[in-house]
């Protein structure tokens, strides 16, 4: 029997517990409104900052990759490669990269003038290469990708011209022009099997970009090395240090900027919410006069700074993820990807902001008399 | 009156205004920081983009075609043209000179070290330049930052050499060795049938003579005078992961004094900290009006830099390097992107902050709002004593803040890029003007409400 009293009179407890908590959420609606609102804000841009924090590597690494190669493989003292290298090479990077062949001879112009031309796969260079300036891709076998400076000697006029290596002749139809600024720009390009059909010469390099971090990277190299011991497998340490440092410095400014706002709206919080607590001192007063004991108080502010912090977490977390695909979508034409892990923190840390802010006001009114309160000083 | 009753508000409740007041530092101080910072971060960003390694090259302009493989240049060093290394100074004396970060000059030459054929690269290192009044210390140290050296970089006025890391492991030779370089021995004809050695891997062993190896005859010359061999002392090993690891990188007195053409540069790397290109920039400048022109020309284009280089240097043909220039941009204008919706988000925080603390300061007096009312106040009188004071607290808030957010600022371009971030005086208008109106629209709401309240209510704090 005296469990049953016990469990009703419980059970009443409680139920009067979440009876003052609604109400109190419901008699003053601006109030809890303005402090639910400042929680949520808070909570979203703490979502959005973290989670653009851990996306944005990725992100850059993208951008990084623009680059073009930060692995380099050549034969041996520029001799060819061994005929299934590339097939070696894709499966280390297995997707996560691109890898293109190159071959090279100097040829001689019908002039006698010698010129470079390469021989390689010009739909993955496109990709590899995104800052070579092409007015016309090749299409057809005979079609050449002619080098800006190189134009001036095979084919001033974009007449179809002639290449000879070792005694046998080849036409071209200059279908491109290309710039890049750098030896390319002296070079003619063709595509690969009409290059091994008249040269009978296999490609000597294979540029790699591989994607992933720093570690990533490092360990396709060494995998690159194992499968290919006849090869040189060098990185491209202009392109790996300097997007290692970029990076860097990019990650630190976001962490300064990240650390700032969250700060900011964790003071916002804490601000509103005092003031909230600090606006129902009567009803503390209340409270107290009625007989309710110190903890009970305390619970139920601390119940309610909960509640408050909890849902505001969950709305901003939403929010938030909702913010940072939206700047993903519109700095990095890609989304960014929502991580699921950084709830529970922003869960904490609400709650955890919105403990101490129902908990300083509480100290405070702890000292003070009912009556003085009630009787509005 | 009016300005008694603020003043006594300021003054008897300090510790009220004192926590109004703090919001508002903060908020604008984090406003600042972050404009600060975005506004910057561009140029900041560029500089560490430098890393890369120069953006623009500068060739004779009556150069011979590049025979250039893997890095390797196959191109006999009589071939072609060169620039003149005393015209180098002149890139100070260009419009971006600020922007120009660094230069080097290369003048690759064949040589010959027991009998094997080497590429030595003449160079500077961090060489010591004069133009006008200013001295400034430019070279590969400062354009090919990833260039490592074990041992000691070589004075450039010394004839001490790098070797290349896979050269030297060839040749076992390690930092503080003494080598013998001389000029490569050819004879004219043989070396028509020979080839320089990289000429002949790519070409075939039994290629005919590609125009890189005609009887030339300076040439010719050099060899009926024979070889010279003199020794150098190496001051470290080189290591690029390029080509260099191959060859040998001295000074470009020593280079010059190798081919006898003292003053001889093949070819000049530029960094240059340039500005994302837009449609204005990849206009043709032959096609712009004079107006057009000088916009073009007075913004740190890639494009306008390397015009700017041709103006300089005599002779010269100056190109961007699209692989370091045009990635530079996409990247560069993503983290600016980044960094300006961030700090979107930072204002946006921070206006909040401080809506919220004016509203709860405000909302707290409506016993004083009820007592002035009841004294025979109109709602005009009290909503302009309210708003008078919330400006005050806005510009004194928001010149601390201004102040504070400078700080910050500084102290994150300090930390994360070593430099400083300067603040644009400009800001503090633009600041104080935000601060004063998000302080307006959060105390906006309050103060209606104050203002609706029966004072009999406010009074007996029921409201």
């Amino acid at each position: 029997m005296s469990t049953v009293a016990e469990r009703r009179g419980s059970g009443k407890q409680t139920s009067i517990f979440l009876r003052m908590l609604l109400r109190a959420a419901v008699l003053r609606r601006g109030r809890a409104a303005s402090a639910l609102l400042a929680m949520i804000v808070a909570a979203a841009a703490a979502t959005a900052m973290l989670n653009l924090y851990v996306d944005v590597q990725a992100k850059l690494r993208k951008e990084f990759r623009n680059y073009g190669a930060n692995v380099v493989v050549v034969g041996r003292d520029g001799t060819e490669l061994p005929a299934d290298a590339l097939n070696k090479v894709e499966a280390v990077i297995s997707g996560r990269g691109l890898a293109v062949p190159f071959a090279y001879v100097v040829a001689r112009t019908a002039e006698g003038q010698s010129v470079v031309v390469a021989g390689t796969d010009f739909d993955k260079v496109r990709k590899l290469d995104s800052w070579w300036s092409v007015s016309n891709w090749p299409q057809g076998p005979e079609d050449a990708l002619v080098g800006t400076r190189a134009a001036g000697v095979v084919s001033a006029q974009g007449k179809r011209f002639d290449l000879s290596f070792q005694g046998r002749t080849i036409h071209l139809n200059p279908a491109g022009a290309l710039s890049t600024g750098a030896a390319e720009d002296s070079r003619v390009y063709i595509s690969l099997p009409e290059f091994e059909n008249w040269t009978g010469i296999q490609p000597s390099t294979i540029e790699i970009a591989a994607s992933g971090s720093a570690d990533e990277v490092n360990a396709a190299i060494a995998r690159l090395v194992e499968v290919l011991p006849e090869a040189e497998v060098r990185p491209v340490r202009q392109i790996m240090e300097g997007e290692a440092r970029v990076l860097g410095k990019t990650k630190a400014t976001l962490l300064a900027s990240a650390s700032l706002i969250i700060l900011t709206a964790a003071l916002c919080v804490l601000s509103t919410l005092m003031g909230w607590v600090l606006d129902r001192r009567r009803d503390f007063a209340i409270m107290k006069a009625l007989g309710a004991s110190e903890r009970l108080i305390s619970s139920f502010f601390a119940a309610e700074a909960g509640v408050l912090g909890a849902t505001g977490a969950v709305v901003g977390f939403v929010i938030g993820i909702g913010a940072a695909a939206w700047i993903g979508r519109v700095n990095f034409h890609a989304p960014v990807v929502p991580r699921f892990n950084v709830l529970p923190w922003i869960l904490l840390g609400s709650v955890a902001v919105a403990l101490i802010s129902a908990v300083l006001p509480m100290s405070l009114l702890r000292r003070v008399q009912p009556a003085v309160i009630l009787r509005g000083e | 009156m009016f300005v008694r009753l603020v003043y006594e508000s300021f003054r008897r409740q300090k510790r009220r205004k004192a926590l109004a007041g703090v919001a508002i530092v903060l908020g604008v101080g984090v406003a600042t920081a972050m404009i600060a910072v975005a506004t910057d971060v561009g140029d900041k960003m560029s500089r560490e983009l430098r890393t890369y390694g120069a953006n623009l090259l500068v060739t004779p302009q009556e150069d011979s075609l590049d025979l250039q493989i893997g890095g390797v240049d196959l191109k006999p060093p009589s071939d072609g043209a060169y620039l003149n290394e005393a015209d180098l100074p002149k890139i100070r004396g260009t419009f971006w000179h600020h922007n120009i970060v660094g230069f080097s000059p290369m003048l690759p030459v064949n040589v010959d070290v027991d009998g094997k054929k080497l590429t030595l690269v003449g160079t500077y290192f961090s060489k010591k330049l004069t133009f006008g009044k200013e001295d400034f210390a430019t070279g590969v140290r400062i354009t090919h930052p990833w260039w490592k050296v074990r041992g000691a970089w070589p004075e450039d006025e010394s004839e001490d050499v790098l070797v290349g890391e896979s050269l030297a492991g060839k040749l076992g030779i390690k930092p503080g060795d003494e080598i013998q370089i001389g000029q490569e021995n050819v004879s004219g004809d043989a070396s028509a049938e020979k080839g320089s050695e990289p000429n002949a891997r790519f070409v075939g062993a039994t290629n005919a003579p590609i125009r890189a190896a005609r009887p030339d005859p300076s040439l010719a010359k050099r060899g009926r005078l024979g070889m010279t061999t003199q020794p150098h002392r190496v001051a470290g090993i080189l290591s690029t992961g390029s080509a260099e690891d191959g060859e040998i990188v001295g000074p470009l007195g020593v280079a010059q004094q190798i081919l006898e053409k003292p003053g001889a540069v093949r070819r000049l790397y530029v960094s240059a900290m340039t500005k994302p290109e837009d449609a204005l920039a990849r206009r043709d400048p032959k096609t712009m009006n004079s107006e057009l022109f000088d916009r073009w020309y007075c913004s740190p284009y890639v494009q306008s830099i390397a015009y700017q280089l041709q103006e300089a240097i005599p002779h010269s043909h100056a190109e961007q390097i699209r692989q370091v220039a045009q990635t530079e941009g996409t990247v560069l204008s993503r983290i600016q992107g980044l960094m300006l919706l961030i700090t979107f988000a930072a204002l946006l925080a921070s206006a909040l902050a401080v809506s919220a603390a004016m509203a709860t300061a405000i909302f707290e007096r409506r016993g004083e709002v009820g007592l002035m009312k009841a004294l025979g106040a109109g709602n005009a009188a009290i909503a302009g004593l309210f708003f008078v004071e919330a400006a005050l607290l806005a510009l004194i808030g928001g010149l601390i803040g201004f102040g504070a957010g400078a700080v910050l600022a500084r102290q994150i371009g300090r930390s994360i890029f070593d430099s400083q971030i300067a603040i644009d005086p400009v800001l503090l208008p633009v600041v104080l003007a935000l601060a004063v109106i998000v302080t307006f629209a959060g105390s906006a709401l309050a103060i209606r409400r104050a203002v609706k309240f029966d004072p009999v209510y406010a009074l007996r704090g029921e409201a």
